[in-house]
């Protein structure tokens, strides 16, 4: 009973409770949205339990939406995607307390948006209907142009149009090259349908064709994680976007590029995604995220750009992984995925929480707020080790994994990899010390109020994560196995076809 | 219900919307001759007018209920789903213009009630040019609809724009019509008939040897071509568009536009057929129409000019579903059609409020901060441009959507793929809008106090904006319409001129 309308019904109920807000006076919009994603919440939370780690797809509902063109509405849920719907949950509620102070312009609008929001985000991690799956994907992007370009910062509209553009330009192609394969596969088998199922079977004989959706594909993905040179729309976008919007832009809508690619991508074309020259590319391109964007976080002044590079460089690693295709390299590719939604999300709440009292952004500004503000120093140090990955934290066990995992295919890569971790305690340590250690110099910073018991409420949550997935993080790991197997098996074929270039990369 | 053409009866019966039009037209004529004075007057004629839409539309529902046909050879009309869906579509954009004219031509003191008798005519033109198995027919239609619309582009005889419109418009649309006329000569020599069905049959045999029927083929898709105004062809819109009175822009755009293609799919899916060079012709078209229109209405900063400009890149999609040719494509294009109409008689139909008296012009940056002070009149504004955009959730997608998978479904993907990468292009100018509307400050406090629709005007809007989001979460109703439309327009069917019973 439970399993089969509850996907339905976290797609549902945000819509309902954004009806909701929308109609009710704007003063009440947070509290009726932090119920409702506190609601949302717990319908998700049992997914934990009834979860069946061998069981392959579930929670499965199908309705027909479309027919005429073999639409239908099919949702499920696996071990790649539990994860990231219960992230998404677990990261409204928070975001909406998390905006409680920071929003005070149309506030009805901004909770209808989050909510809209999330339907979209839970949309795409469920849909396994290509057709359902690109109009989710789509959905998503309004409300966070919006989030963005009405209650970010000065430069906010430029941001909220880069970041769209960015997303559409990929999205409309990738459009192209469902359709394509859906023309391919209703020739092949005379039946029409975007299922995703229907649509993987039939994908062994395009031919050169691949190459092209595949790099449709690869486009939209590679835009959304984002892998580099497409990545300059995100410290635009995630340095304007308020608290709320950065948050779940880093915690939620980078991973859709990855989980696209291990979702789609993959699978619908292996002989061309591990194929000797999409490998290199691939590596190189992971390769430089981590270094570069680690690097290019050193010398940021403003801390929430700092968080916005760091994220490129993690993602690099989840890319890394996924590209390894060993069990420990895809399982530690998935736990970075969670790990960073919740340390960088952390962070994301710190910075904007200090943004509220003093209005600055800017590394230099603070300095010595130790004595002041301890609390806030003290949850900043946590946070900032676990996404340094420090072991005992979250962030260590992903990294841990996916090092491990790639060093069998990439030895080389994985070598230069192992840098950006060093890199990233270089800027992230350097900025905490300019931070919350040395002397206090500005007068301005000696008023500061410590935590309220609110802002503590946001961040508590998320340090029992990262605690939680730093020491146990069997669970996690057990949840993801066989979803994780499966996926190398099924693209073994493909990857033995063509071994990884020997030596182990570039 | 198959009608012989020859049974002067059954002729009626195959005409009878037109002749039920025709009918009301002649009423009207005699209403505003008697009275054409007050502010009231104008409101009757309004609603005359709407009735005579209505009921046209009843006449047309009811030949589609009873799967009306026409038999015989040489009809000179069709009477097929195509036909009926098409009506419907005029029918419809008409009725909204004639909702959001209420308010417009007293703000403006365009006191005229042969406003709508001119509406009445323009209208009819286009559902004598879908009904067209003739050349010569098509040609009737099409002069009527231009001659009611030049006149209507001009109506607002007092301002200097207004009459450059028309005059443009007028010289221009007599080029069109030259050129149109020489091509349906041309056919005429090479094939000796006018017919759209023999001269499928006589092409067939003529084959691509024949220089004169390539000739008038061509010149048929100028004619066309300027009349939908595609990329070279286009030159007149901006400046028409812009003169005219809004309601009247917002019919040109979308009726006219939906009848000239519709012509244009009937001539060339039935007739030219055995000749498939058009198919090439048209793509170019299609890719140099889709990237013109979307690049030269980037630049603009008046909402009414790139309105304009942005309709003439929607020509270059539905050239896409004309480049593809076949059932699907034509099912594609009424399904865009559709969306196409109620998307820009929403956007037209909010411009109008925006204008204050004396047509001042809208620029995109007089929107900033719309939302904050008229928050619906935002949202319907927002969704019409992310339909036109082509957003999942809107009926601007869903046509898209549809010409797309008739374009692939031709093996036609590079053309598919122009078509999205154009679409991008187009995020740089919908997205302005509800970027100045909802991210912008408005300029002082006083900016949008006189902006208000009036109740019929608003009913327009509204229906309109349910019509793209409802369409666009549940097309298929759309879609069952459209399909037995597009499969009656083939080159086999009409040689024998009768659908399945």
């Amino acid at each position: 009973m439970y399993a089969h309308w509850v996907i339905t019904a976290l797609l549902l109920w945000p819509l309902l409770a954004c009806a909701v807000v929308l109609l009710l006076p704007s003063r009440l919009a947070k509290y009726v949205a932090l119920a409702a994603s506190l609601v949302e919440f717990a319908i998700s939370v049992p997914l934990w339990w009834t979860f069946v780690p061998d069981g392959g797809m579930q929670f499965m509902a199908d309705q027909p939406w479309i027919a005429a063109w073999g639409i239908h509405y099919t949702v499920g849920l696996d071990g790649i995607s539990l994860f990231l719907v219960l992230l998404t949950t677990f990261l409204m509620p928070l975001s909406i307390l998390g905006s409680w102070s920071y929003i005070t312009r149309r506030e009805g609008g901004f909770y209808a948006l989050l909510l809209v929001l999330t339907t979209g985000m839970i949309g795409v991690f469920v849909s396994l209907d290509l057709f359902l799956f690109y109009v989710m994907w789509e959905v998503m992007l309004i409300p966070m142009y919006f989030i963005i370009g009405v209650w970010g910062g000065d430069n906010r509209l430029y941001a909220a149009i880069k970041f769209f553009i960015y997303t559409f330009v990929g999205s409309l192609l990738m459009l192209v090259a469902i359709l394509v394969l859906y023309l391919h596969a209703g020739r092949a088998t005379g039946v029409y349908s975007f299922g995703y199922a229907h649509l993987l079977g039939q994908v062994k004989d395009l031919g050169p064709a691949a190459w092209w959706l595949f790099g449709a594909f690869f486009l939209a993905f590679a835009i959304k994680v984002p892998l580099f040179p497409l990545h300059t729309w995100l410290p635009d976008a995630h340095v304007e976007a308020p608290t709320a919007g950065s948050v779940i832009l880093a915690g939620i809508l980078l991973k859709m590029g990855t989980y696209g690619f291990l979702r789609f991508a993959l699978p619908f074309f292996p002989a061309v995604a591990l194929s000797q020259t999409v490998q290199l590319v691939i590596v190189i391109l992971s390769l430089i995220g981590i270094i570069y964007g680690g690097l290019v976080a050193m010398v940021q002044p403003d801390f929430k750009k700092l968080i916005a590079y760091s994220s490129v460089a993690h993602l690099g690693f989840v890319m890394l992984g996924i590209w390894a295709l060993t069990l420990q390299s895809v399982q530690g590719a998935l736990l970075i995925m969670i790990n960073h939604g919740i340390s960088t999300g952390a962070l994301f709440f710190l910075v904007g929480m200090i943004y509220e009292r003093r209005h600055s952004r800017l590394i230099e500004a603070y300095g010595g707020i130790a004595r002041v503000v301890p609390l806030f120093a003290a949850i900043l140090t946590i946070v900032s080790l676990s996404s340094i990955a420090l072991p005992g934290t979250n962030g260590f066990v992903g990294e841990f994994l996916v090092l491990l995992g790639s060093f069998r295919t990439y030895p080389l890569a994985t070598v230069l990899a192992t840098t950006g971790v060093i890199v990233a305690a270089a800027y992230l340590l350097t900025a905490l010390q300019r931070v919350i250690y040395n002397p206090l110099t500005n007068p301005e910073n000696e008023k500061l109020t410590d935590l309220t018991p609110r802002e503590l409420a946001v961040l508590v949550p998320l340090l029992v994560g990262v605690l939680w997935v730093g020491i146990y993080p069997k669970p996690f790991l057990q949840r993801m196995e066989p979803a994780a197997r499966a996926l190398i098996e099924q693209l073994r074929p493909a990857a033995n076809a063509q071994p990884p270039v020997s030596g182990g990369g570039p | 219900m198959r009608l012989d053409p020859s049974l002067y009866h059954e002729l009626v019966l195959a005409l009878l919307p037109e002749l039920v039009l025709t009918a009301w037209s002649l009423v009207l004529l005699l209403f505003v001759a008697w009275r054409h004075q007050t502010v009231r007057d104008l409101r009757i004629a309004g609603w005359l007018t709407l009735a005579a839409l209505a009921s046209t539309a009843a006449a047309t529902w009811w030949l589609w209920w009873n799967r009306a046909s026409v038999q015989g050879l040489v009809a000179m009309v069709a009477a097929d789903d195509f036909r009926w869906v098409a009506d419907w579509i005029f029918l419809a954009a008409a009725a909204l213009t004639v909702l959001i004219s209420f308010a417009y031509l007293e703000r403006e003191r365009l006191l005229a009630p042969e406003y709508y008798v001119l509406l009445v005519f323009g209208t009819l033109g286009m559902m004598v040019m879908a009904a067209g198995a003739d050349l010569m027919v098509i040609f009737l239609g099409l002069e009527l609809m231009s001659v009611a619309v030049y006149v209507l582009a001009g109506f607002d005889r007092r301002r200097a724009r207004s009459a450059e419109a028309a005059l443009k418009y007028f010289l221009m649309g007599a080029f069109a019509s030259g050129f149109l006329l020489y091509g349906i000569a041309l056919v005429y020599g090479a094939t000796g008939t006018t017919n759209l069905g023999l001269i499928g049959t006589q092409a067939s045999v003529l084959g691509r040897s024949s220089v004169m029927l390539h000739a008038g083929l061509a010149l048929l898709i100028v004619g066309f071509g300027f009349k939908i105004a595609a990329v070279p062809f286009h030159m007149w819109a901006p400046d028409v568009y812009d003169g005219a009175p809004t309601p009247v822009t917002a019919f040109m755009a979308t009726g006219v536009k939906a009848a000239a293609f519709a012509a244009l799919f009937r001539v060339l899916n039935q007739a030219f057929g055995p000749v498939p060079v058009w198919h090439e012709i048209v793509w170019w078209l299609a890719v140099v129409t889709m990237v013109g229109g979307n690049l030269f209405a980037l630049s603009q900063r008046s909402v009414k000019r790139m309105l304009a400009y942005s309709s003439v890149a929607h020509a270059g999609y539905l050239l896409v579903a004309v480049s593809a040719g076949g059932p699907a494509a034509t099912s594609a294009f009424l399904v865009y059609a559709i969306a196409y109409t109620m998307m820009t008689l929403g956007a037209f139909a909010i411009l109008q409020a925006k204008g204050r008296a004396g047509e001042s012009d809208v620029t995109i940056d007089d929107m900033a901060g719309l939302a904050a002070n008229h928050p619906w009149l935002a949202f319907a504004l927002a969704v019409c441009m992310l339909s036109l955009l082509g957003f999942p959730g809107t009926a601007g997608f869903i046509g898209k959507w549809y010409i797309l998978i008739a374009a692939t479904s031709a093996g036609q993907n590079v053309l598919a793929a122009i078509l999205v990468l154009t679409s991008v292009v187009s995020a740089g100018y919908y997205l302005p809008v509800i970027m100045a509307m909802y991210m912008k400050p408005e300029p002082n406090e006083a900016a949008h106090v006189d902006v208000r629709l009036d109740r019929w005007a608003r009913t327009a809007v509204a229906a309109a904006v349910l019509g793209l989001l409802v369409f666009g979460i549940w097309p298929n109703p759309l879609f069952e319409l459209a399909k037995s439309a597009g499969n009656s327009v083939q080159p086999s069917s009409a040689t024998t001129a009768v659908s399945p019973p």
